[in-house]
């Protein structure tokens, strides 16, 4: 973790896709920053932009304007877009992230998906204990079950132990209870509330439901790829 | 965990695309296994007859050389007979070290079999045959007692098929002549294991073909330039000289031909081979397109991705390889008999030779193949943007 305020600091953010001749645009100059272990929720109706902004904010997609620090390092500016090779290097040493969908590969065991990241890199002095993580999201269980053999809530609390295993610098949920009946949504919730409260793990969530994005520090609001409310943290006190 | 865990583990996703497109792998290898074997052994076999033949020229009555020489090797009827006092004008020449008289004798035997078939006796003379032979070891007994004995001395599966022991008779058809077996030979692996030797003399006079041969086999001194004594002999009159080197090369160029036509079938299997492995990784890469993205969002670069996806294709190949080798390992007995049902003449032993050196070949050909066919879906897959299959999550 960088010592500075900032975990992540955007300024003029803006997206335009291109279909044929026509520009849409997806994001209009969003500006915003997020400090170290802040939980901040990202709200707004379908197509205000969220799941855009979070891609471009967890280096899942270049924007086509705007600049982008990480852990006080610039990450693009106008002038600057990354490759992907270069995307994939800040995404395997800062994000962890979880999805709507878990992406469990249904022929490894628990421990086997939550210890894939390792398969391809593994952070230098903060690799977890995947037992150790296993056991933090109730999973001690689990361990050698099959993806097939758990429950959704199950599920997407091991695609949080994968997320974790590297010990991210920021976790992002794009819509994680999406596929969860409302007691399981609550359960991911909790998961991610302690996470941040008690690791201090800097979380951003996309989500529909407003009960899972009251248990953020911040709600940031977009409609029509802007930010309607929340783009400032409170003062710290 | 290590990447080809990973990439072993996918392919049990799909666990009968992945085992039929093994199996393909699989009988490609065993088509390429028994094809080199058969190249291999048959050589080998081929060799073998003509080096135990003790002889490296025949010479026979004019006809055709060719079916002069497969009657040497295998018997059959239709024999052409030439004069005895030929011997001596072989003798003549001074590059001939040794020489031994033989006379085929072909008749129908109507018990042989279901519907009577051909017994042959080889007439060979005691003086000088056992020693142009010498590789030949008995089993029981020993050679004639008499250069005019009505005696026989079996091959090994001459004795088995006609289940005859030392001191038994054996009745020549139609002649109603007994010979006493006086001797059974050891396996040699050769024609001679089917072979019943009689006195020639005795052939002669029961035959009634008295002063006749059928060949005499030369033995050229070593340093002798065969080419040079084949052409002086050739003005004997009525005979024909064949070298039973120029016999192998005549074999070994009919054959090539069968070779390089079941070569094109190898080939076409190999490439139907690579096109399902393709195929099969292909699919695979577009079933998982979404995961591909994830994997790389936890970190796998484009070239990770690339290796998961060119390791499953080898690991493919491996175990297509590994099971081929087995096949034909397993069936070369089979594979054995349908070329010699196939071909019209075989030499004995072996003639499928699977060796640990071709089945590393073998190997390293269908790791060739993976290594190729996984080129392309690797690098679809390597291409895969995280961001495109998050998007397609909604689609």
């Amino acid at each position: 973790m960088n010592g500075r305020e900032w975990a992540l600091e955007a300024t003029g953010i803006t997206k335009i896709y291109k279909r044929g001749s026509e520009d849409i645009p997806a994001l209009d100059e969003i500006s915003l920053k997020v400090r170290w272990g802040e939980f901040v929720s990202f709200v707004g109706p379908s197509g205000s932009g969220k799941t855009t902004l979070i891609n471009i904010l967890g280096c899942l997609d270049n924007a086509t304007a705007g600049s982008l620090t990480l852990c006080g390092k610039t990450i693009f500016t106008e002038h600057r877009k990354l490759s992907e090779a270069e995307l994939t290097r800040i995404r395997r040493s800062v994000f962890g992230y979880i999805f709507q969908k878990f992406y469990l590969l249904p022929t490894l065991t628990v421990l086997e998906n939550v210890v894939l990241p390792f398969t391809f890199f593994r952070k230098e002095n903060a690799a977890k204990n995947p037992l150790e993580v296993l056991r933090s999201l109730g999973l001690e269980k689990r361990v050698n079950h099959l993806p097939g053999q758990l429950s959704g809530g199950e599920m997407q609390r091991v695609a949080i132990a994968r997320a974790l295993i590297n010990s991210p610098d920021i976790l992002l949920a794009d819509e994680p209870t999406g596929n969860l009946d409302s007691k399981r949504s609550q359960e991911i919730g909790e998961v991610l509330k302690r996470l941040n409260e008690k690791e201090g793990l800097t979380v951003l969530l996309v989500t529909h439901n407003l009960a899972l994005a009251k248990l953020a520090d911040r709600t940031i609001e977009l409609r029509d790829g802007r930010i309607q409310d929340g783009a400032s943290p409170e003062p710290l006190r | 965990m290590k990447i080809y865990q990973v990439a072993y583990k996918n392919l049990l996703r799909k666990k009968v695309r992945s085992g039929l497109t093994i199996l393909g792998i699989a009988l490609s290898a065993w088509v390429l296994v028994s094809l080199f074997g058969f190249n291999r052994g048959y050589e080998q076999a081929l060799n073998r007859d003509i080096d135990n033949m003790g002889f490296q020229v025949l010479v026979t009555a004019k006809g055709c050389p060719y079916e002069a020489a497969t009657l040497m090797l295998k018997g059959g009827p239709g024999l052409r007979y030439m004069n005895e006092s030929i011997v001596d004008e072989v003798l003549k020449h001074p590059e001939v070290e040794k020489i031994t008289p033989m006379l085929m004798a072909a008749i129908f035997d109507p018990n042989k079999g279901e519907s009577g078939g051909i017994s042959a006796f080889l007439g060979v003379d005691p003086a000088t045959y056992p020693r142009m032979k010498s590789y030949l070891k008995f089993q029981q007994g020993a050679w004639f007692s008499d250069p005019q004995a009505r005696e026989a001395v079996v091959g090994y599966e001459a004795a088995e098929l006609e289940q005859r022991e030392v001191g038994d008779k054996l009745l020549i058809p139609e002649k109603n002549v007994e010979l006493t077996v006086v001797g059974v030979l050891s396996r040699t692996g050769t024609q001679d294991d089917g072979t019943i030797f009689v006195p020639l003399r005795t052939v002669q006079k029961v035959f009634e073909e008295e002063g006749k041969l059928t060949a005499i086999g030369v033995k050229i001194k070593k340093d002798a330039n065969i080419t040079l004594v084949e052409q002086k002999l050739y003005d004997l009159p009525d005979v024909q000289v064949v070298s039973l080197a120029q016999v192998k090369q005549t074999i070994m160029n009919l054959i090539s031909t069968a070779k390089m036509m079941v070569f094109s079938i190898a080939l076409i299997a190999i490439l139907i081979a690579m096109l399902g492995v393709v195929n099969t990784i292909l699919m695979s890469v577009f079933e998982r397109f979404q995961e591909i993205g994830i994997i790389k969002s936890i970190g796998a670069m484009p070239w990770d991705v690339f290796k998961l996806i060119w390791v499953e294709t080898i690991i493919l190949c491996l175990l297509g390889g590994g099971l081929g080798i087995g096949f034909s390992l397993i069936l070369s007995k089979i594979t054995e008999t349908l070329i010699r049902r196939l071909l019209p003449y075989t030499p004995t032993g072996s003639l499928v030779v699977i060796s640990a050196g071709l089945g590393l070949l073998t190997m390293a050909m269908v790791l060739g193949i993976g290594i190729v066919s996984g080129l392309y879906p690797a690098w679809r897959a390597a291409r895969v943007r995280p961001l495109e299959s998050i998007r397609s999550e909604g689609e």
